[in-house]
Formats: C-alpha cells, structure tokens, sequence
C-alpha cells in the first residue's frame, strides 16, 4: 500500500484510488453524485494548457475540476506495472 | 399480452382523464435532444417556465393506437438535487411542485449505455418516486464499439420495468419504445436498497410530515425525504412550492444532531446509492473485449486540449465564427435591408400622404427592419454555438479558458458568451444559459455588452474617418485605433466582472465540475431546431418591445412637425428628438458633443449604428451607402459650435467612440436582458453602470485633452 497523496498532486497518466474527501460543500457532494466517492478509481489524464483545471477518467467518463478542490481528495496511487 | 413474471402491472389510467404526459429524464449529453425530437417530430412547443428562464419544452407523440400524447423534455441533469434553476425545475416538476406544469404520469429515463455508472444515478433517485418508469439505454451501438456488452433482460428483471436498447440517431429501438409509451399497464418499479441506518430514521420521519404537512403521496413523500439530505432545498426557482415549517424545522434538527456526531449523512447516502448502482450494473455490464487503447475522443484532445496546438484550434474555431459571421451575414442582411425599405416605398405609393403613413413606413418598417437586419448574424452564432455544444467542442474551450476566466472570478462557461458578444451581445447573453450558477450567469450578462459588437462597427469607421482624413495618415494607426476601442471594451467587461464578483454578486468561488463528453458528430436537424427555436424566442419577445420603442423614436423625431417646405434636417432639429438633443447638451457637452450629436446618441437606441445615419439627415448629407460616407464626413468637417470652433475636432471623435465602446444604447440588448433575468432591475442596473462609465471616461478623456491643448 502506497503512501496518500493529493488528487492535484498526481502525476499525468497515473491512476490511483480515491481515499478521502471533505465531508461537507456543495462541491465534494456534486463530485460524489457524479462517481467520485471513496474507493473509486481515477485515472489523471491530463491538466488545461494553463495549468489548471485538470481531466480525470472516473467510471469510464472525463471529468474536469479545478486543482483547488482536487488538493482536498486524498488519493492512493496504484503501484505502476 | 400476458406480463413477465417479474413485471407487476399499475392501474390502468382513467379513462375520461387528460392526455398523459411522459415527461424525459437523463443526463446531459445522453442523447435526451435527439430523442425528444425523434418521438414529436416538429410538433414542439418551445416557451419558458413562468418566472425562470428554464426553457419549456413540450411536444406530442403518438401512441400505437393513434392516441396523442403528451411529452416534456426536462433539462438535463446528473442528479435531482438542485444547485442550478434548470435542476431545480426539473426537481420541481417530478415531485409535482409546480402549479404551471401537471405531475408527469410515467418518466422516461435516458441512460447512456457507455457510461451507465453514472447515468443510472439520476435514474436511481427517480425510482424512488413509484411512478411508472421506461428506462431507454441510448447508444448501444456506441457501448458495443466500446467493447461493453449489457445484459438489458437482466437490468430490466432486476430494475422491475421495462428497458428498452436505443440508438436515437438512427431511430432504432423507438418503435419499441413508442409500444412501452403505449401500454396502458406500465409496470411499477421494484426497487429496494438499503438507506444507511443513521439516517433511516430521519427519512420516516421527514416522510410521516411530508405527507401529514405538506400533503405528498406517501411514496413521493419519501423520495422528497431522500431528496432534502443531499439537496438542502437551496435552489428555490419562482413557480414551485414551498415546504412547510414543520418539515423544515425536523429537517433542521436532524442536522444539527448530525453536526454534533460527525455524521456524513449526505456523503453516506450517496455512497450506498452508488454502492447499489455498482451492485446492479456488475451483473449487467460486461466488458467484452478490451478497449483497444485510446478512443477516438482521447485522441482529438490529444491534439485540441495541446499545450500549444490547443490555442491553435481554439484560435481557428473562433476565427471561423466570426469570419463566416461577418462574410455570410452580409448577403442577407443586406437583402433584408433593401427589402425592408423596398416595403416601406411600396407602402408610399400606395397609401395617401399622411401621419399614419409615416408612423407605418419610417416607424414601424423601419424600426424593425433596422433590428431584424441582424437576424443573419444571430442565427449563425446560433447556429455555431449549437454546432460546437453538440459537437463537445464547447467544454474543452471552456477547460482551456477556466485558467483565464477564473482571475477575474468566473468560470470557463463565461467564455463563449462573452466572445460571442463580440458579434451581437444578444445570441451571447442567451448563450450564458449553459452557465449553471445564477450569479456567475448575471455577471456574465452584465458585462456582455461590454465587447465591442458589430452594431458598433460603422460608428468606429465613421469615427476614425472624422479623426483621422484622408489619405495622409498610415492604416497601421487607423487599426491600431480600431483595435484600441476593442482593447477598452474587452479590458472593461473583465473589469467589470472582477469587480460585480466582489462586491454586488459576492458568492462562492465557481466551481470547474464538468464533464468532457465524447466527441460526437453533430445532427444538423437538432442544431437547426434548436437555433430555430433560439432566434424564435428572441424575435417573439424581444420583438413587441422593439417595435414599441421603434414607434416611440419615430414619433420624437416626426413631431411636432415643421412648417411645409422644411428640409429633413429643419424638420429634426425642432421634433422632440432635437429638443431632447438641446435638453441633453448641458450634460454632454463636457464631453464635446453638441445638441446634434445628442439626437444621434438618442437614435443609437434603435441599435448603434442609425447613428451614422442619424447624423446624415442631421448634417443635411446623404449617407445612405454604408460604404461611402464621404459626403458626411465632409459635412461633419464643416460642423461648428456657435462661436466658430469645429464640432469634430480629434478630440470630440476620440471621446465618442470612447463613449459608443461603454455606453448601453441598444434596446434589444435591454428587451433579451429584462428577458434572461427576469426582472427590470438588471437592464436597468446595465444602462445605468455602462452608461455612466461612459460619460465618466468620455469626460476624463475631453477634458484632460483640452486641458492639454489638443
């Protein structure tokens, strides 16, 4: 088992699952109703040219959120093959 | 036909009651539109929510038996807890909350098949309600290229109703969709799933006063239960009812024991709802083969989402869109233009000299015509704003954009709007409806018309003609001057923006949640219907105020008429208008307009560019070819003030097109704006702002320029 860190923080490509997120604002409810809850897994596609905001693959679908909620979503990252 | 065993029949409909009405359900992008479309045909109704601007889609299908039938297309939505008017609408109308809108007899969900995690969220929560429910798996095809194959037999045992596999662009599966629609004996969903025990006990509780206080049915009582814990009723919209105190007050409490033992009962519900989705979809969702490396849609964003190739396509797509704006309008509004007075000439010929005459030709004809000559414009920003939302071009440019749009506190979403305005400030602020926040939407409304728009165009040549004559001075600086004025008004709408976000519309930070739907080929007949439907609501009920204040300009500027033998520019100085031009100089002046360009500012209220035609009849000069305003500007260079200076100095040119860039002078601006919000404060909160700046920083401009000499 690796070491949580942030969803922000993941490298381009890389995958990881879910571990932890905020409990409360409207934001973190709005991710869990679109499938990203605590054990889900997420793949980091890619960040906007400017830096911000970045793609996740979630359920089989893209989804963009700004880094500054992302920095709240603890992640585990898989053990690359 | 005997049912499935695991089907249990409802009560058939009365008989002697209404037209059923099926209202569709689903997620945005699911393919809701086109199959809407497919199910009426052209018989829709496209019209608004009373007191929102949720667009109201109705329309008839036909049932196998030739019955008609109704069907609402209800805004798309990834969950029935609302943080936008158009959830809270679509909210609103399932738990039957609203009095303008019957409670939909049996829901149509729309799922797609590629993504059905996800999509069955919403389908999940519309379960609860115990209503009669067809789920419609659209894109089959698009899940079997995926390599997904989906047991549809089994979800529909286990889901209790009737699943029906669907590809709505090429009409398969719509027969057997229209047989489900038609039986009179639509099963009722099983659907149980386990609600986390900490909050079970609240759900029977708030249902028990749902249903004593507030008169719900019981089943739809405990769906709104369910609803309130992750919805909190926030989003309230005009036309919907309110919850009683004492539901409200169980809710709260509830809350406030949650709170002190660090309950996530929100995030839990949530959770077990998806836990049960998971549950439903392992054993219908198989993953035949893999997918054989990226998809289609992964590789366009390769390219479009690019660092650097990235700005080239944005670059590209919106130099396309104004290109064709400004090459394909001209021929129609043209036409338009020429067939507008061609009518007005007709009418003179064959009605007797007189006021009503007048009124029909240079008030009505001419008003209107002057508006509807931007109708071509209108439809193809309709039209490409269409093409790129169906396309799923329009969220990637918002993805690019969010970095930029969020320093002056709004969200990607504003982007597209904005720059459309850059055309027309109309098709722009009735774009911002894709902006799901009310405020960050009245922001963008706000400052919309900020961006220079092609009306302002002919104003900025005259302008820099006056300012700059001849051939002496070097075209560099003539654009340059050009692109200053666009500088301004882009700089001043972000400004603005910045500023509305801190102070007037303070909220919370947008937020960048969005999905990137695959890249899919446009239906040209659903792009063509929805700008049909766009320009058609624009016309319906921007048209009466615009022909109203048509009439009014007209009437200023016809009366009180002059003695006979009065030439156009006499018969103008002594009407209302031009004694509104005397009346007005006093606060213009310090800004170097004269009287004259007063009742050209008045005019402007048709839309900006009658000033260059204002200012021909006021100067006596014909300046009836848009192309060659040379006569006018030499009678502009002849213009004096009473003791002899020259009224268009450089000076004077320069503060009125620093005035026209800021300035709110365009009714139907004002007509769409009252219209998006709702309200006569906001259009007036506009023109009062915009116009003021205007006058401020023509007047900083006049005065510092004169205090230096120029």
């Amino acid at each position: 088992m690796s070491a949580p860190v942030k969803l922000s923080e993941l490298a381009v490509g890389a995958r990881a699952v879910v571990r932890e997120m905020p409990a409360s604002g409207s934001a973190f409810l709005r991710l869990r109703e679109m499938g990203v809850l605590p054990g889900t897994p997420v793949t980091l596609v890619r960040t906007a040219p400017l830096g911000d905001p970045i793609e996740i693959k979630v359920r089989g679908y893209s989804l963009t959120l700004r880094k500054s909620e992302a920095a709240e979503i603890a992640v585990e990252p898989a053990i690359s093959e | 036909m005997p049912l499935p065993p695991h089907l249990q029949p409802s009560a058939p409909p009365a008989p002697d009651r209404r037209q059923p009405v099926y209202a569709l359900v689903g997620n945005p992008n699911c393919g809701k539109s086109t199959l809407f479309n497919a199910l009426t045909g052209l018989k829709q109704k496209i019209g608004n929510y009373p007191g929102v601007t949720v667009e109201k889609k109705t329309g008839t299908a036909w049932s196998q038996h030739g019955q008609p039938l109704t069907v609402i297309d209800l805004p798309g939505a990834y969950s029935l807890a609302a943080r936008s008017p158009d959830e809270a609408v679509l909210r609103d109308v399932l738990l039957g909350r609203r009095t303008d809108t019957p409670m939909p007899d049996r829901i149509i969900c729309i799922a797609d098949s590629t993504n059905l995690e996800r999509n069955l969220y919403i389908v999940h929560q519309i379960l609860d309600l115990g209503r009669p429910v067809i789920l419609v798996l659209n894109m089959m095809d698009l899940a079997a290229q995926a390599g997904l194959d989906i047991r549809v037999a089994r979800l529909s045992e286990a889901l209790g109703i009737p699943v029906i596999p669907c590809e709505a662009t090429n009409g398969r599966g719509l027969v057997e969709l229209k047989l489900a629609m038609s039986r009179p004996d639509l099963p009722l969903p099983r659907h149980s799933w386990s609600i986390p025990a900490p909050i079970a006990a609240a759900v029977s509780e708030l249902q028990a006063s749902l249903v004593e206080n507030d008169r719900r049915a019981p089943l739809i009582a405990r769906a709104e239960a369910l609803l309130l814990l992750t919805d909190q009723d926030t989003v309230r919209v005009a036309g919907s009812t309110t919850l009683s105190p004492r539901t409200l007050e169980i809710f709260q409490s509830w809350q406030k024991r949650w709170g002190t033992s660090g309950t996530d009962w929100a995030g839990s519900l949530v959770q077990s709802r998806y836990d049960a989705i998971t549950g439903l979809t392992a054993n219908v969702v198989r993953q035949a083969t893999a997918p054989a490396g990226p998809n289609t849609s992964d590789r366009i964003d390769a390219v479009v989402t690019h660092p650097v190739w990235g700005w080239l396509v944005l670059g590209a797509v919106m130099t396309a869109l104004f290109v064709s704006i400004f090459t394909l309008a001209q021929a129609p509004m043209d036409w338009i233009g020429n067939h507008a007075s061609l009518l007005a000439d007709a009418v003179k010929h064959r009605m007797a000299p007189g006021d009503l005459r007048d009124l029909i030709t240079d008030g009505a004809i001419g008003g209107v015509g002057s508006v509807i000559t931007f109708l071509p414009q209108i439809l193809i920003l309709f039209f490409f704003i269409g093409l790129l939302e169906s396309t799923g071009y329009m969220a990637r440019a918002a993805f690019i954009m969010d970095r930029l749009m969020s320093r002056v506190g709004l969200n990607g979403k504003s982007f597209i709007p904005m720059l459309s305005s850059y055309a027309c400030a109309i098709p722009g602020i009735m774009a911002t409806r894709t902006i799901e926040d009310p405020k960050d939407r009245l922001v963008t409304i706000l400052v919309a018309p900020l961006m220079s728009c092609s009306a302002r165009l002919p104003v900025y040549l005259l302008m820099i003609a006056a300012l700059m004559p001849g051939n002496q001075v070097p075209v560099p600086a003539k654009v340059g001057l050009m692109l200053l004025m666009y500088a301004l008004g882009t700089l001043g709408a972000f400004g603005f923006a910045w500023l509305f976000k801190r102070t007037l519309l303070k909220g919370e930070p947008p937020l960048m949640i969005m999905e990137l739907p695959p890249y899919r080929l446009p239906r040209l007949r659903d792009v063509l219907q929805q700008m049909g439907g766009r320009a058609w609501i624009f016309l319906r009920r921007a048209g009466t105020f615009i022909l109203g204040i048509s009439i009014v300009l007209w009437f200023l500027a016809a009366y009180p008429k002059a003695s006979a033998g009065a030439n156009p520019a006499q018969q103008l100085a002594q009407s209302f208008a031009g004694r509104a031009g005397h009346a007005l100089e006093p606060v213009i002046k310090p800004l170097g307009f004269d009287w004259q360009i007063g009742i050209g500012l008045i005019s402007s209220f048709a839309a900006r560019e009658v000033f260059v035609s204002t200012m021909g009849v006021v100067f006596n000069a014909s300046a009836d070819d848009k192309e060659n305003t040379a006569p006018l500007q030499q009678a502009m260079g002849k213009a004096r003030w009473p003791d002899g200076r020259a009224l268009f100095t450089p000076l004077a040119c320069f503060s009125l097109m620093i005035f026209y860039v800021f300035a709110m002078q365009c009714m139907s601006t004002i007509a769409v704006v009252k219209r998006e919000t709702n309200s006569w404060k906001w259009p007036i909160f506009q023109t009062v702002y915009m116009t003021g700046t205007a006058w401020m920083l023509s007047f900083i401009v006049y005065q510092t320029g004169s205090a230096l000499g120029f």
